[in-house]
């Protein structure tokens, strides 16, 4: 689909788009309507409150009654009477400071992205690579490690408890470890359990890579492939000089993902233990400001607005390595 | 495919290189295989096992553990986790959900595709960047706000029992609609491009109004990108964990997804019965990989290679 697609020249055509100005007035509502209603769905319910995150980030709120613009009064004043007053940044710095799971969060969060780009995604590459040069069985093999892509993050954390059970799990029992002293608690224990979890999230994140790069490798032109190959480079080279670079925009398309993913990671930890005990990840924190007994909307919008700043950056890459060729045009 | 092994090896000759590379033979190919069969075995294990631990009572893998020879093979944990729960509930709130959210998602994004692709405005990247970006966010930055929100807006009572967006299977469609639509503006937009500026402007010419232009012109010939895009939605929007479990309170309201959560709890006891509560949960899903896979990789491609 997408070959056919690309193939198709685009730029004579943005001239011959019509002027909004040539329509009846009946038409231009029927316009504005169809622009307007979904703008206004992702406006209120997306941008808005990214947008409100960052504004109740600085103050100090319950959730009960109303915000107001005062400023919190100093520390001895009761938390009751503290309550929806603007708080600077107080909750960053209380984020930083006095709460305890932040900068585990933090750590987890950039060991999750280091295990998602180094080991997942040149996995994902490596069996697009693999795939994409047609061996026997390659169409079996490409269905069976796409598979966890389909399955939802829930479900694989349940499935994947068998594998690490401590009593009767796989691993422990080929090990021979399954009691007693030598026992291994995979999602018990808070030195592996991150770790494991992340075999499970790479299980699936390299399917998805793999999909994506095999897409990218369907697309480069294979007599550039032999004009390599004509240049005496072997696969190695043939791959990094030549196909790799190619495959720009794909490879931002996979930076993205995985960047981006990795900061929603949440599921996974949340199926397992409720991100506790070594699990502990921006986005659990972030949740258990609402849906905990305590609510506090400040503190949670705060972390929520780490979560953003962060994002931004691939989210521009990508943006800018999307359209910025286009706004050329 | 079947030339044999020694045939051809060391392709980097310049007259071997000038026939088809992709048949050549030499022992990185069999490294291959070996790595490919390896990979494979691995990726699947974790789902055959836990059928494997579905299949048998729980009894005999406390005796024995899961790694065991099977003394007894049923689908009775199947039959038990369907009737001992609200499993149908659960897979009809789930149904509630994907079914319109995944129309209202493509009709929502499709029109604004329409539109960016169809006339130009000063605001068209501009447009493009608010929608794209949108879907971009994690779900969690916009998550406070968002519950806050959910709790202020009112909703009719005969669409929400709880009279709010929050806690109803209404409030669900709307986020997920409004989060996932960001994704398909920027795939259909890209696709509606290609679709010649001349067939609409014979359509204009034969008194074609804008809506017929979009609903019996774009949306046809656009059949095979929405198919995909509806296909990926369905997965996505099914498979959502993270709304359900922070939008709604009531065990009773979460789609299926989600209340895996709570069957967890609920069969805390019995471990067979949550592996086999988890697979009937995945039968949607491995029916959509089963018939639809290629939709799927089509879907989820179509937006990583344009740009």
């Amino acid at each position: 689909m997408s070959a056919s697609t690309d193939s198709l020249p685009s730029t004579p055509r943005i001239k011959r788009r019509r002027r909004i100005r040539s329509l009846s007035k009946r038409e231009k509502i029927v316009v504005a309507l169809m622009l307007g209603v979904p703008l206004l769905a992702d406006i209120l319910f997306v941008w808005g409150p990214a947008l409100a995150s960052v504004l109740l980030s600085f103050t100090n709120w319950n959730g009960i009654h109303g915000l107001h613009a005062a400023t919190c009064k100093p520390p001895p004043t009761p938390a009751i009477l503290n309550n929806g007053c603007w708080y600077g940044f107080q909750n960053y710095h209380q984020a930083a400071t006095v709460y305890p799971e932040f900068w585990p969060a933090v750590w987890h969060n950039l060991i999750w992205l280091a295990v998602f780009m180094f080991i997942a995604t040149p996995l994902g590459m490596l069996f697009a690579v693999i795939i994409d040069r047609g061996i026997r069985g390659s169409r079996i093999y490409q269905s069976v490690l796409f598979m966890p892509v389909m399955l939802s993050l829930a479900l694989i954390g349940i499935i994947w408890e068998f594998i690490y059970s401590s009593n009767y799990g796989l691993i422990n029992t080929v090990l021979g470890r399954t009691s007693g002293s030598g026992l291994i608690d995979w999602l018990g224990n808070p030195k592996l359990n991150l770790w494991a979890v992340l075999v499970e999230g790479s299980w699936r994140q390299a399917g998805y890579v793999m999909v994506l790069y095999l897409a990218g490798l369907k697309s480069v032109d294979g007599s550039l492939k032999e004009a390599a190959v004509l240049d005496g480079l072997n696969e190695w080279q043939k791959f990094w000089r030549v196909v790799f670079p190619v495959m720009k925009p794909i490879n931002v398309v996979v930076l993205v993902v995985t960047v981006i993913e990795s900061l929603r990671a949440f599921d996974l930890v949340y199926i397992t233990n409720k991100g506790h005990n070594g699990l502990e990840l921006l986005s659990v924190l972030v949740t258990n400001n609402i849906v905990g007994e305590v609510h506090r909307i400040g503190f949670g919008s705060a972390l929520g607005v780490v979560l953003l700043v962060i994002s931004l950056v691939p989210i521009t890459i990508f943006l800018y390595q999307t359209f910025h060729r286009e706004r050329r045009a | 495919m079947s030339t044999p092994a020694l045939a051809m090896r060391g392709g980097t000759e310049p007259g071997v290189a000038a026939t088809r590379p992709k048949r050549k033979r030499h022992p990185g190919r069999i490294a291959a295989q070996v790595f490919m069969i390896g990979a494979t075995v691995l990726w699947l294990i974790p789902m055959v096992f836990a059928f494997y631990v579905a299949l048998r009572p729980f009894a005999e893998t406390k005796k024995y553990g899961y790694v065991s020879l099977p003394h007894h093979l049923s689908f009775d944990n199947f039959v038990n986790a369907w009737t001992q729960s609200n499993m149908l509930q659960y897979f009809l709130n789930s149904a509630w959900i994907t079914i319109p959210g995944v129309i209202l998602t493509l009709f929502l994004a499709s029109c604004v595709a329409f539109v960016v692709t169809r006339f130009s405005t000063r605001l068209n990247i501009a447009l493009l960047i608010i929608f794209t970006a949108g879907n971009l966010l994690p779900q969690q930055v916009i998550i406070t706000p968002l519950y806050r929100l959910y709790l202020m807006i009112p909703v009719p009572h005969f669409i929400s029992e709880s009279g709010l967006l929050y806690n109803s299977i209404a409030g669900l469609i709307v986020v997920n609609v409004a989060f996932q639509v960001g994704f398909c503006v920027f795939v259909l937009s890209n696709y509606f491009k290609t679709i010649p500026a001349e067939i609409y402007e014979a359509a204009r010419v034969d008194g074609a109004s804008i809506w017929t232009q979009y609903w019996r012109l774009t949306i046809p010939m656009s059949r095979p990108a929405l198919g995909a895009l509806g296909t990926l939605l369905t997965t996505w929007i099914y498979n959502d964990f993270f709304w359900a479990i922070t939008l709604i309170s009531t065990g009773n309201r979460r789609p299926i997804t989600s209340a895996l959560a709570d069957l967890q709890g609920e069969f805390i006891a019995n471990q067979n019965l949550i592996a086999a509560a988890a697979l009937l949960a995945a039968v949607p899903t491995l029916l959509v990989f089963i018939v639809l896979q290629k939709q799927f990789v089509a879907g989820l491609t179509l937006g990583a290679t344009k740009g």
